[in-house]
């Protein structure tokens, strides 16, 4: 039998891996986006599990929400990923810095 | 009859009316309006001066004290603007005005060609109106205004001409030196307040007998009579003012000013305030022999020591600012053995005499062009015989010849020493004894080394053409090199001046008798020199003509002794020609017409035979060397101190630097934590919401 539990712990789990992605990754600027929309899954899965289980089903309206706005921000995301690689010729984090004080 | 309040306003304001007119119109009304201004507003005041102390004297008018203005009011406490005029202040304002009024008709004379003229006749009414403000104040307040009224103008005087560095100097130096001087009196007008709780002199006078008793306690165990406080204090700023040691070293350097202020306030009556302010406060001052013993004893030691000085002086006006350092000393003397008439009656005479040999030695000058050296002079009385007539007249008059003006004031001051009975008084008598005998020499040897003997310059009758103005201006350059006070003087008007003029002792014109507008006031002050003192002496001196004006106790009164001897002007005079004074003056005389007439090599030899004396006298007791080591050093030093410790230590370093520095390097640690890395971030984001939520539910959880 499947619980309230398991979508909870499934859901941190996926989160904890999404947190680890940002700070082990230290290459590439697309797994940071990846370990995002991993937060962002993480997120959904925790709504669709308390909409199923409260019986109320805004929660799983919000999930679509969600997708959408996240599907638009990849868009985003990568179309600045792309600008970023004309104009720098690498998506390496280590070298991107500029905010160093 | 009585004295009028408009007639005495009129006297005060008509020189400040004057002093505006030329100061502020100068431009509009030219060179002509603004003497004319000025003169005449000094002559209205000079004219119904006479007028007053007619009426006080022979009109039987009575003494006028009211006030006229009321200046500010604190409290319980108000200031007026008042006048108290009586026969001292009486003599006072015509002495004042008087003297005023010839030094102004002198001064277009001797400033003829000066830029500041207007500027110079602005500051000098200003400087009488001042003068009447101070002699004619019925209280503490209006006295203080008119002190500092008149040290002001004389600052402003001294550096009359401001571009020349040692007139700066001068003047800064007269400044501060009376800054020190009027801390004292500021203080002693304070402990009046104090103590009788008013500063009207006649509220403050009728109620001096309470302070006897009264004391100021200054620590535990010490306590300091009250009226000697007081007048100690009040006489620290006579000092400042009246140049007495040792804060008599401004006095000297005045001598930069233009020679007609040396006349009028550096030897008539700014000088003499001091003098004035004691004379008017002995109601204060007879409740305090320790006070009157200390003013003694400093007068005496100026009147002998400075006079010292006097004698190795080459420069003609300095000679007679030590002298009139030394007269101010008897003047003081007489103060301090409570024969207050006496020091005001030598102050009237000197007024007339000082005023009389410093316009003189100003006639000199111009006539020598602006050569101030002795060494140089020489045989001038064949070309300048008004100069020289008028001059023996005042010189005559200081050494105390009998019958002379000079020899009433000065031997009945030297005869009340002699009779005194305070303590110093035998030291007093000793000094002001020698300072007769000082006098003389210095005096004579003036007047030889001047007007009489070979001459000491050369008159070169060179009148090539083309150079002038150049050589002109460089020469004069050079004869400023030597401490002269001249400057009045400029290029163009003087174009037959030679290349060469600035060599001293070298002429190009013989010297010639000087215009009518300077020989005038030296004749109208040679007369009062011989006579005023024998026409005035029994009443002013010997009858009490001041009456409630100056009070002396029955004990002190030495004058009143001396009076019971006196048996007539002639009478004293003749008495004079077999008193010690007169057997030492004519042994200086001796002495220097010997020196100077017959053997001048002598003078050299003496010289260097008293080779450690001279360097004493030529240093001036090292009085300036020492105040400058301490005082002057000592106030840069502290200074420079305050300047980086204080400003830019503690200010600018620690405060203003520091607390801009600290930010810097709190920056500095912080900006470590800006890696730039974009994961960074992040964690910080997640920790930081990591701990608001934990904080919320931690909360949360003991709200429960």
């Amino acid at each position: 039998m499947i619980t309230l539990s398991h979508y909870i712990v499934f859901g941190a789990v996926l989160f904890c891996i999404a947190v680890a992605g940002l700070f082990i990754n230290r290459k590439n600027v697309i797994v940071l986006l990846m370990a995002i929309e991993l937060m962002l899954l993480a997120v959904n899965t925790n709504f669709v599990a308390f909409s199923r289980f409260l019986g109320d089903v805004s929660g799983q309206v919000f999930v679509f929400f969600i997708l959408t706005v996240a599907a638009a921000e990849s868009a985003i995301g990568l179309a600045i990923l792309v600008l970023l690689f004309r104009n720098r010729d690498t998506i390496n984090i280590a070298e991107i810095d500029d905010l160093k004080g | 009859m009585t004295l009028s309040t408009s007639i005495l306003l009129i006297i005060a304001l008509a020189p400040l009316a004057g002093c505006l007119l030329a100061g502020f119109l100068g431009k509009a009304i030219g060179r002509a309006g603004a003497h004319g201004a000025t003169i005449l507003g000094v002559a209205v005041s000079c004219a119904l001066s006479f007028w007053v102390l007619y009426q006080l004297v022979w009109g039987g008018a009575p003494v006028y004290n009211q006030n006229v203005y009321t200046w500010f009011e604190i409290g319980r406490f108000s200031a007026s603007v008042g006048f108290l005029v009586d026969r001292l202040t009486a003599m006072m304002m015509v002495v004042v005005t008087f003297v005023s009024l010839l030094v102004h008709v002198y001064t277009i004379g001797y400033m003829a060609d000066d830029d500041g003229y207007q500027r110079f006749f602005s500051y000098i009414s200003l400087f009488t109106f001042s003068m009447l403000m101070l002699v004619m104040s019925n209280n503490f307040m209006q006295l203080f205004f008119g002190w500092e009224a008149v040290g002001l103008v004389s600052y402003l005087l001294i550096g009359f001409w401001y571009k020349r560095p040692t007139a700066i100097f001068a003047n800064l130096k007269a400044f501060l030196v009376n800054r020190v001087g009027d801390f004292g009196f500021l203080l002693g007008i304070a402990a009046v307040l104090y103590f009788l709780g008013t500063l009207d002199y006649g509220t403050a006078f009728a109620s001096a007998g309470s302070l006897v008793g009264r004391t100021l306690q200054v620590t535990q165990n010490t306590h300091w009579d009250a009226a000697t406080v007081i007048c100690v204090l009040l006489f620290i700023g006579a000092m400042g003012k009246s140049a007495q040691v040792p804060l008599h070293v401004w006095l000297p350097d005045s001598m930069e000013g233009p020679t007609p202020i040396s006349a009028l306030i550096h030897a008539a009556t700014m000088v003499t305030a001091g003098i004035f302010m004691v004379a008017r406060m002995s109601p204060l001052y007879e409740l305090s022999d320790g006070a009157l013993s200390f003013v003694m004893v400093i007068g005496a030691t100026g009147a002998l020591f400075t006079g010292l000085i006097g004698i190795v002086q080459n420069d003609i006006k300095r000679v007679v600012a030590y002298s009139t350092l030394s007269q101010l000393g008897y003047m003081t003397v007489a103060l301090g053995v409570s024969a207050y008439a006496g020091a005001v009656f030598h102050l009237m005479t000197h007024a007339f005499f000082k005023a009389l040999l410093f316009l003189g030695a100003g006639s000199v000058i111009i006539a020598m062009h602006h050569e101030q050296d002795m060494r140089y002079m020489g045989g001038l009385r064949k070309y300048m015989p008004v100069t020289w007539i008028t001059m023996w007249i005042g010189s005559l008059a200081l050494v105390a010849i009998p019958f002379t003006s000079g020899f009433y004031s000065k031997d009945a001051i030297i005869e009340a020493v002699g009779a005194s009975h305070r303590w110093g008084s035998g030291y007093a008598y000793f000094c002001v004894l020698a300072g007769a005998f000082v006098t003389a020499l210095y005096t004579f040897r003036q007047m030889y080394l001047t007007f009489h003997g070979k001459e000491r310059f050369v008159v070169v009758h060179d009148h090539g053409h083309g150079r002038h103005a150049h050589d002109h201006a460089h020469g004069h350059a050079a004869a400023h090199g030597h401490g002269g006070a001249d400057a009045a003087v400029s290029p163009e008007e003087h174009p037959s001046d030679e290349p060469g003029h600035g060599e001293p002792g070298v002429l190009h014109h013989p010297p010639k008798e000087s215009p009518w507008v300077v020989t005038l006031p030296l004749v109208l002050l040679a007369i009062p020199s011989l006579l005023v003192g024998f026409l005035t002496v029994g009443p002013v001196l010997f009858g009490g003509w001041f009456g409630q004006a100056v009070r002396v106790e029955e004990a002190n009164d030495v004058l009143g002794e001396l009076a019971r001897e006196f048996h007539g002007a002639t009478a004293m005079a003749l008495h004079g020609f077999w008193s010690l004074p007169f057997g030492l003056v004519v042994l200086a005389f001796a002495i220097t017409t010997y020196i100077y007439l017959f053997n001048p090599a002598l003078a050299g030899r003496i010289k260097r035979a008293l080779k450690p004396l001279y360097v004493v006298l030529d240093r001036k007791y090292w009085f300036d060397t020492v105040y400058f080591a301490v005082f002057a050093r000592g106030g840069v030093a502290l200074g420079r101190a305050l300047w980086k410790g204080g400003d830019a230590a503690v200010i600018d370093g620690a405060l203003v630097n520091g607390s801009a520095g600290l930010v810097e390097r709190i920056a500095a640690g912080m900006r470590r934590l800006q890696s730039g890395y974009l994961y960074h971030y992040a964690v910080a984001m997640i920790l930081g919401l990591v701990l608001l939520l934990g904080g919320y539910w931690l909360i949360g959880q003991n709200g429960q």
